[in-house]
């Protein structure tokens, strides 16, 4: 059995992963502290991703990265590489669509924070660079840890924008999703199965991970100020 | 050491405006919630900026908005003791401490800690983190940390406001002796008359967003020259006013009272509810007592006015016998017990 799909499902996850926690995480930063309109409708333009079909998604990223299009024609031109159909054309499919997880859990997170505590860094002459991955960041840990777990999820099971984007070679472009329904179009139903039982593990364990992450944000961690004195 | 602000702010139909100086030692801004008092504080440290004017301490300008200067909050030296204390709850007790002065080399970091850490009584908790901490350990370890930082200037935002009668008590003692440590200006943020009488010598008072001349706390008790000056020390009852011949007519009780000053710019006269008294005095108004409350160390009786509007009546439980609900009763109200008003 060729573990290739494994393998490339897993790189394309943790990439798109690595994408997303700086991209979502600056967005979400950046964008709470716009004027009111501007904020809604980025906002929706950054969330269409998540309710959009992946076929749509990987259409309209066809329309600009496919090689007689603007930006595919380009790197074509100056680079004499297709941006499509390569293992990694992957990643730009994937990434727009587990973007909006992390921007979204990232933004709640974010907006949970108690601006005091940002403040009074700012009072005490705490640069923002220090601020925000030192006290922002560790308070928001909870809710960014879950967004990057949620978008890699999300990033394992990527079908329809892949298949569009990256299309299905085997060894090459085959992610588990695409492998999948490549089996079952030829009919090899053993084999399928036990990528099936491969991805369900998977995910059984990533599914675990989030519930254990929010059972830890659940349980009490700050206790109210008491009365008495405990030296 | 002084610190001198003027500022202007517009937040929607809400208008900012405040003018005080500290001139050394502790000054109250006393006004009610939604006044504006911690956007003044906000302004002052950096964390808002005004739309115009000057903030300037100890002759450095911290903000000029003609000639363009808007020092940020990590510039300004001012510290800043938050409602909550604002400790970074990811850190211990010795890490919030070493936020700020992180700038120092390692050893000099260590010693000052430690004498921080000495001086308010924090030895043993430096690896609690703040959920581990009691409120009053709370604030000496936010007090702590502020002046670490070694600010000019101290800002206290109703650090007693979220506690219980107790703990508060025992908390304003506390702050009391670890500020008198502190040589600069402090400027304290309440709605409490008590508190501010308790602490502070001098008050600026902030009404709807604009701010009286400073005076001392005193003066604002016994002899208050506003509505809200007046509301603020504690002032029960007032009357919409105008001077007559004979004394003030007063519209909403339907009397004319005889007070020991005048002045033509009076709209509005006021009476403390421990005023009212049943020997005879300069003036007197018949009333008719509508309810009798039976306080812990008073009673407080509400009575109706010949001109319809209430007063409120407040003795000590062994001054007089409380009278029933439905009695006419005759009170009296010195003429130096007036106190003359303007909007």
């Amino acid at each position: 059995m060729d573990l290739f799909p494994l393998y490339n499902s897993l790189r394309i996850a943790a990439i798109c992963a690595v994408i997303v926690f700086f991209t979502g995480i600056a967005a979400a930063y950046y964008i709470a502290k716009l004027p009111r309109l501007l904020k809604g409708v980025l906002d929706v333009l950054l969330t269409l991703p998540l309710v959009l079909p992946p076929t749509v998604v990987g259409y309209l990223l066809l329309l600009v990265l496919g090689p007689k299009r603007i930006i595919g024609s380009w790197f074509l031109e100056v680079f004499n590489q297709k941006l499509v159909m390569q293992w990694w054309s992957a990643i730009f499919a994937v990434s727009a669509v587990v973007f909006p997880l992390m921007y979204r859990t990232a933004r709640g997170a974010f907006e949970s924070f108690d601006e005091t505590l940002a403040q009074a860094g700012r009072t005490l002459g705490l640069s923002n660079t220090y601020i925000f991955w030192r006290i922002r960041m560790p308070c928001c840990r909870q809710g960014v840890i879950a967004g990057v777990v949620l978008a890699f999820a999300r990033a394992m099971g990527e079908f329809g924008a892949t298949s569009m984007i990256a299309g299905y070679t085997p060894g090459h472009t085959a992610t588990i999703a695409t492998e999948v329904y490549q089996l079952w179009r030829i009919g090899s139903d053993e084999l399928a199965l036990k990528w099936i039982a491969i991805n369900v593990g998977l995910s059984a364990v990533v599914m675990l991970a989030v519930n254990l992450l929010e059972r830890r944000n659940r349980s009490p961690r700050r206790r109210l100020p008491s009365a008495e004195v405990r030296t | 050491m002084s610190l001198s602000v003027s500022i202007k702010k517009r937040l929607g139909s809400f208008t900012l405006d405040v003018s005080l100086e500290t001139n050394g030692g502790m000054l109250a801004l006393l006004g009610a919630s939604g006044c504006g008092k911690s956007m003044t504080l906000k302004c002052i440290a950096g964390i808002e900026t005004p739309d115009s004017g000057r903030i300037v301490l100890n002759g450095r300008t911290l903000y000029d908005s003609q000639a363009r200067i808007n020092l940020p909050p990590q510039k300004r030296r001012v510290g800043y003791l938050f409602q909550q204390y604002a400790l970074f709850p990811n850190m211990t007790v010795a890490q919030n401490l070493q936020s700020a002065v992180r700038r120092l080399p390692r050893a000099e970091q260590k010693t000052r800690i430690a004498e921080k850490l000495a001086a308010f009584r924090l030895d043993g908790l430096e690896k609690r983190r703040p959920s581990e901490l009691s409120s009053g350990q709370q604030q000496r370890v936010a007090l702590a940390r502020i002046l670490l930082s070694e600010p000019e200037a101290l800002l206290l935002d109703e650090p007693f406001s979220a506690l219980d009668d107790a703990l508060k008590w025992k908390l304003e003692l506390e702050l009391m002796e670890l500020l008198d440590r502190f040589a600069g200006d402090v400027l304290f943020v309440s709605h409490s008359r008590d508190e501010v009488t308790r602490l502070c010598e001098r008050v600026c008072v902030l009404t709807d967003g604009r701010s009286a001349p400073v005076t001392t706390v005193k003066g604002l008790m016994h002899a208050p020259n506003t509505i809200s000056a007046a509301k603020l020390s504690g002032c029960k009852n007032f009357s919409a006013a105008k001077r007559t011949e004979n004394g003030f007519e007063c519209a909403d009780w339907g009397v004319t009272l005889r007070a020991a000053a005048s002045d033509p710019a009076v709209t509005c006269v006021g009476v403390r509810a421990h005023s009212l008294r049943f020997e005879p005095a300069e003036n007197a108004i018949d009333c008719t007592v509508t309810r009798v409350i039976d306080n812990v160390f008073s009673y407080i009786v509400m009575l109706k006015t010949p001109g319809g509007g209430p007063l409120r009546m407040e003795f000590d439980k062994d001054r007089y016998a409380p009278p029933v609900a439905g009695a006419s009763v005759r009170v009296y109200i010195g003429a130096e017990d007036i106190l003359l008003l303007q909007e």
